[in-house]
């Protein structure tokens, strides 16, 4: 394939799910505008959630899930070797996500309370990070397909990519969003990395942080702020704690 | 000649979430056939346990990244029926509206990107884009199109973000409304063209007695609450639900089983036909009627069909919904609600079938309770007996075992489970 007269590779690369909903593979199908472009750019080999072909020789693996099971332990080991390039796709991969939220409960008493007497494998809730080292991550719960298409031309035509470094609130005013904290709701946009688009707010709905912490942010402020509104520190912790993506930090305040 | 067969499918494609098929036939006697599930789980009802009530149905949408439209309505009708709220005519519209961009997008994305490929002897729709152009043309219109429609009513359609307890926490614009029914009038010429090019493909022929579980349609083909039925004559309220499901647990599988008058259960879009024909829409009985499809149908592989009437009977159905919408104040949008405690428990159809959650909520609104159960945890029984039945028949008809892996494969597909949803 050739662009502006330079030639370029096509990259082969493949999928993999873990512990999750599959919901950030599924964007990737989604977006049908640019979706077969985004097809010529790459050689798919490995995609299981929409295709039975399978091959193991592959550039660049994306996984998308948490780990909490052995025999993933050993899949993403696997994957690790085959992989030239391994990267986080979503809030799952990158921090273990939603799913971390059972490290608060029991491992035992959560098989009991589900399974009863029978014996389930599971293990705490693990970032793929924790696991394996990862070459990159993509944020989001669920992912956001232009950012991915932006990453994967980025990769394909060597140029780096950098997020952006100011959080989703500034997102939030250029979309006129009215502000969820003057409703008196929690929301984390203040210090939560921008690239979304603001989705959440854009629906009245509160950012919980599914991206991380953007590079520039003020938490100490905003938990003052969130303090002063009358929130309990109780209620500010069940929002950040909710994807598992801004304990760094937020942990060490509260 | 004697027949000795030994399939094993490890994490079959083109399904969400991970299931092996084993299958072995010795000297042409089925010896041993399942469907294992090996999802890792995630304890969705064990999380929930001491979180507010405002963050459950964010937490449970993320059960399902097909359905997560279907799990958050699920899931803010339980906390509504515990706090005895009446959600505003609107809102109760412009959810089900959002519920049928999901089950749109659902069915199109299966009927084309996981359930075609076989009918066409590839691996994936992606070798269609250069061979069969014009079809993958329409599956991204008519994907986008539901998409599309989801996003304005529902913010997204993975993991929404406009839905609250009481109803709605954004409306969409008039001017949006006009603009999916347009859409969804432009594309009625692409779903014409997917129910001739579906005349082209031979569904499998298979039948297996089952007893098929939905709601009950009272006046309307039923979405949101209501009795359940089983076309083996059973009928209860949907607050018995556990009485209508009968979840069990077997060794192979981390998701649970579940079965009724029989040894298993179907739902889903063949299910709901089944129990509710008469309510289909003119258009959507047409087209059933042209793939002779009636109750009661007992060949799983007709669930794609039934997809494809039921994408047919939303279009319309959404059509005039927008126009009711369009007629109404859409000022409220959302009900005045007091915290307190109380259970709630809430059907709803998504597209892989019939959906349960139950709460219990204490005075604070905090959950103490959790149970959800999942319409494929309800299919896999089904799955599990329909494949044995499946092989045994094939295996008569001198079947080799690359044509029964294929059968079988296409079988799990045929109820387009979702996996990881089942155990979640």
């Amino acid at each position: 394939m050739e662009y502006l007269g330079i030639k370029i590779e096509k990259p082969k690369v493949a999928f993999f799910d873990f512990t999750c909903c599959e919901g950030c593979q599924l964007q990737i199908t989604n977006k049908e505008d640019t979706l077969i472009d985004l097809l010529s750019l790459v050689e798919i080999v490995n995609f299981r959630e929409i295709s039975s072909d399978k091959n193991n020789d592959y550039d660049i693996a994306f996984i998308e899930g948490a780990i909490s099971r052995q025999d993933q332990i050993d899949r993403i080991k696997k994957i690790r070797k085959n992989a030239k390039l391994l990267i986080s796709l979503g809030t799952c991969a990158c921090s273990g996500g939603v799913n971390s939220l059972i490290n608060t409960h029991d491992t035992k008493d959560a098989v009991t309370e589900v399974y009863g007497k029978h014996k389930i494998d599971t293990l705490p809730v693990k970032s793929a990070k924790e696991i394996v080292k990862i070459d990159f991550e993509i944020p989001g719960c669920p992912i956001n397909k232009k950012e991915f298409e932006n990453i994967v031309v980025h990769l394909i035509t060597g140029a780096d990519f950098s997020f952006k470094k100011y959080p989703v609130c500034v997102e939030c005013k250029q979309n006129l969003n009215h502000c969820l904290l003057d409703e008196n709701k929690i929301c984390l946009g203040p210090i939560t990395r921008a690239g979304c688009n603001a989705p959440c707010p854009g629906g009245k709905l509160p950012c919980y942080g599914c991206r991380g912490p953007a590079e520039e942010h003020n938490w100490p402020a905003l938990k003052q702020t969130l303090i002063e509104y009358g929130f309990t520190l109780e209620q500010i912790q069940e929002k950040t704690s909710f994807f598992n993506m801004l304990t760094e930090v937020t942990s060490n305040e509260s | 000649m004697k027949v000795n067969m030994n399939i094993n499918v490890h994490h079959i494609a083109r399904t969400e979430g991970h299931g092996n098929i084993h299958i072995k036939v010795k000297d042409g006697k089925l010896v041993e056939s399942q469907w294992e599930v090996v999802e890792t789980p995630r304890f969705f009802e064990v999380m929930l346990k001491g979180m507010s009530y405002e963050m459950a149905h964010l937490l449970t949408a993320r059960i399902c990244g097909i359905c997560s439209i279907g799990h958050a309505l699920a899931s803010l009708r339980a906390t509504e029926n515990a706090f005895g709220i009446d959600l505003p005519e609107t809102a109760k519209k412009l959810r089900l509206l959002a519920k049928h961009g999901e089950t749109l997008q659902s069915h199109f994305l299966h009927l084309f990107f996981l359930a075609a490929p076989d009918f066409f002897n590839v691996g994936s729709v992606i070798p269609l884009v250069s061979s069969n152009r014009d079809i993958v043309e329409i599956a991204l219109r008519l994907k986008k199109c539901a998409n599309d429609m989801c996003d304005i009513l529902a913010g997204r359609t993975t993991h929404p973000t406009s839905f609250c307890v009481g109803g709605m926490s954004k409306a969409p614009k008039k001017k949006d409304l006009e603009k999916i029914k347009t859409a969804l009038s432009d594309r009625i010429f692409d779903a014409q063209k997917t129910v001739a090019l579906f005349k082209t493909l031979t569904m499998p022929e298979f039948e297996r007695q089952t007893e098929f579980v939905s709601l009950k349609g009272e006046k309307s083909y039923p979405w949101i609450g209501g009795s359940l039925i089983s076309t083996d004559g059973i009928i209860k309220d949907e607050t018995d639900y556990l009485a209508m499901t009968n979840e069990y647990i077997v060794d192979f599988s981390t998701s649970k089983f579940a079965k009724l008058s029989r040894e298993s259960i179907a739902v889903g879009a063949l299910a709901r036909i089944n129990n509710n024909y008469e309510f289909l829409n003119p258009p959507a009985k047409q087209i059933a009627q042209e793939f002779n499809l009636k109750p009661v149908n007992h060949n799983p592989y007709m669930n794609h069909i039934a997809r494809l009437v039921e994408c047919v009977h939303t279009i319309n159905e959404s059509i005039q919904m927008i126009d009711e919408l369009l007629d109404m104040s859409l000022d409220t949008i959302c009900a005045q609600y007091t915290v307190k405690s109380g259970q709630g428990i809430s059907a709803v159809e998504v597209p892989r079938g019939i959906l349960y959650h139950h709460y219990v909520i204490n005075d604070s609104g905090k959950i103490e309770k959790a149970n959800c159960i999942i319409p494929t945890t309800q299919n896999h029984a089904n799955i599990h007996h329909d494949m044995a039945e499946l092989v045994k028949q094939e295996v008569k008809k001198g079947k080799t075992d690359t044509q029964i892996t294929k059968l079988a494969e296409m079988l799990v597909r045929s109820y387009d489970p979702c996996i990881s949803c089942s155990v979640h």
